[in-house]
């Protein structure tokens, strides 16, 4: 199960970042969600993987499965999920803004008088 | 049990949900609550700090539980002063808002900089890192909206860049809490503190894993070379009272790390031995190099203060990096003078704004109310160039001193005053180009220009009167951040009232078991 655990975390890693490194804005934030869905494996993980054991301290057991990171987690999807909203849809509206969903700044655009008080 | 520590989180957030339900449609009303709500904030802070002054650490368990299991909010000296810091800067920055009509350009302002406000306090006053994360997400949160506040499409382009980075930074620092959680078992840095000297010398992988990432994090915060990429544009972009307020933001990151850096891994731990003076001193002189030079290369003026602040940023992590008690009483110092220095030059260059086209480095003919804001212009650059008598000339040379005693003396002493001559060298070419060159070009008429109000100069020369009362007080704010970094240099006191505090779970009673 660590094996497996661990894996996913680092193939999410690596495919978040690849996308991450993208220069257009819908790769980018696909590459965001993958990092975040690994680092919410990684922080389940971090309370150390224990199967069918109880959360609360009860008499005669001695294997427990922490339930802070579960909550850490909880805390971790909720931010994660309204910030990748957030950027969405202000990404969307630079894009419907200026036709253009790089990224980067686009050298062109250096000289665009839109900019400004408005 | 004081629960007056509290009420700088509760407040913003109390207030900010009313703005938006009760008076959405009402920007008289909208304006009155947020600054009553700021000064009460001011009050409260005053309080505060007045209380930790003789050295008292604050505690507040929230819901009475003890502190490794409860969440906890913590006040010491550092942390009451940067709430009072941030409050008397949210009023001005406020008061510009308001007399400028920025506020009144989109919907929202005033609960969005509540919701900022409460982020950016909370996140002083937490004792617990991953409250630090959530303290994060509700500042950054806010500032996404209050960043592409009045819409177009140049803003909307850099806050896609500004959430973008962001959003890297926050998963990096969630890597980093896995670890340490991990690693220790727990969150709540006084436990941490206590934790991490247990770990022996063979198990310091993930330690020190965690440590650097969190490092890498503030750092971002911080805008630290390499990693300041998000800030020119977000700020330059941003509408200027908000770009205003963001000037503290980046102070979050440098408190960050002052609080986790001499606490959780203090600069004698073996296990993050080296990080400071191989990695982040190099980093602080070069974004200290860059970012005067990006002042004397920048087109537009509000990127020419943006990389000023980059650079001042570079001077306070400069100090910090020495991590002597004298270096983090000298970065203290730098942080109240560049906080205020950075929001009076960026509302500044709005002042600027309002009476000209644009913000391009050329001449152009003279704006209304030039001799006024050029007289500003003229000591905010002062300020933040550090030439005398202004308090940026008092905080390089407490940094200075601080550096003295250090191996890498010659280093810092060219850089830093290698830099300042730079950034002289840029604001003056700003200043004169923009001020007095004016005065050699036909003034075109256009109507839709005017003139500054009264309320936006006030503000303005609040911050200035702050900083010159920062200059000629300056032996007593330098004596108590001498007695600030002392407190941090010696946790133990923090660390007993946080851990030792009795509570609701804090004594398991071992007979029912």
């Amino acid at each position: 199960m660590e094996f497996l655990v661990a894996s996913a975390i680092g193939i999410l890693t690596a495919g978040g970042l690849y996308l991450m490194l993208r220069l257009r804005t819908f790769p980018v934030i696909l590459g965001i969600s993958l990092l975040t869905y690994a680092v919410n494996v990684f922080l389940f993980a971090s309370g150390r993987l224990t199967t069918a054991a109880p959360p609360i301290l009860r008499d005669g057991i001695s294997l427990y499965a922490d339930p802070l990171p579960q909550a850490l987690v909880l805390t971790a999807i909720v931010i994660s999920f309204g910030m990748t909203a957030v950027v969405v849809m202000i990404g969307l509206g630079a894009f419907l803004g200026s036709d253009d969903d790089h990224v980067d700044d686009q050298a062109a655009l250096d000289d665009d008088p839109a900019e400004g008080a408005s | 049990m004081t629960h007056w520590i509290i009420a700088p989180v509760i407040l913003p957030a109390l207030l900010a949900p009313f703005i938006v339900l009760a008076a959405r449609y009402h920007i008289g009303i909208q304006r009155a609550f947020s600054v009553a709500g700021v000064l009460a904030l001011v009050a409260i802070a005053a309080g505060l700090a007045w209380q930790t002054s003789d050295g008292t650490v604050l505690l507040y368990q929230l819901g009475d539980w003890a502190a490794p299991f409860g969440i906890v909010l913590v006040g010491d000296r550092l942390s009451t002063m940067m709430v009072l810091l941030t409050s008397v800067l949210a009023l001005f920055v406020l008061l510009y808002a308001i007399g400028s009509g920025w506020d009144d350009r989109g919907r929202h302002f005033h609960a969005l900089f509540q919701f900022q406000l409460m982020g950016i306090l909370g996140a002083f006053l937490t004792g617990d890192l991953f409250n630090l994360f959530v303290f994060f997400e509700v500042l950054l949160i806010a500032s996404y909206g209050l960043m592409i506040h009045a819409g177009g499409n140049a803003r909307l382009r850099a806050g896609v860049q500004y959430v973008l980075f962001n959003l890297i930074g926050s998963t990096l620092f969630l890597f980093a809490l896995g670890s340490i959680y991990a690693e220790t078992g727990t969150l709540n840095m006084a436990d941490l503190a206590r934790r991490v000297t247990l770990i022996t010398p063979e198990e310091t992988v993930g330690i020190r894993v965690a440590a650097v990432l969190l490092l890498l994090v503030f750092a971002i915060k911080a805008a630290l070379v390499p990693l300041h990429f998000w800030l020119p544009s977000s700020y330059a972009e941003a509408p200027a009272p908000v770009a205003a307020l963001f000037a503290i933001m980046t102070k979050v990151g440098a408190y960050a790390i002052i609080r986790v850096y001499t606490m959780i891994f203090p600069p004698e731990l073996e296990v993050t031995s080296g990080l400071h003076d191989i990695w982040l001193l190099p980093a602080a002189l070069l974004s200290l190099a860059i970012g005067m030079t990006g002042v004397l290369a920048a087109k537009t003026l509000d990127r020419l203060v943006a990389f000023s602040i980059i650079g001042s940023m570079g001077m306070v992590m400069v100090a910090i990096s020495l991590f002597t008690p004298d270096s983090i009483a000298a970065a203290l110092y730098y942080i109240v003078h560049s906080t205020l220095a950075g929001a009076a030059l960026f509302l500044i260059s709005d002042l600027v704004r309002t009476g000209r086209a644009n913000l391009e480095l050329t001449p152009q003919p003279a704006v209304l109310g030039n001799a006024l804001t050029a007289a500003m212009f003229f000591v905010g650059a002062i300020a933040m160039a550090g030439l005398p008598p202004l308090s940026g000339f008092l905080g390089k040379l407490l940094v200075l001193d601080a550096g003295y005693t250090s191996d890498r003396m010659v280093w810092i002493w060219v850089v830093v005053l290698g830099s300042s001559l730079v950034s002289i060298v840029g604001f003056s070419r700003a200043g004169s180009i923009l001020f007095w060159k004016a005065h050699s070009v036909e003034p075109a008429q256009d109507d839709t220009l005017q003139r500054p109000t009264m309320l936006s100069y006030a503000a303005v020369g609040g911050l200035i009167a702050l900083l010159a009362a920062h200059t000629v007080f300056a032996g007593k704010v330098h004596g108590y951040t001498t007695t600030m970094a002392a407190q941090l240099f010696a946790p133990e006191p923090y660390i007993s009232v946080v851990v030792e505090t009795e509570g609701k779970l804090s004594k398991p009673k071992t007979e029912e078991k």
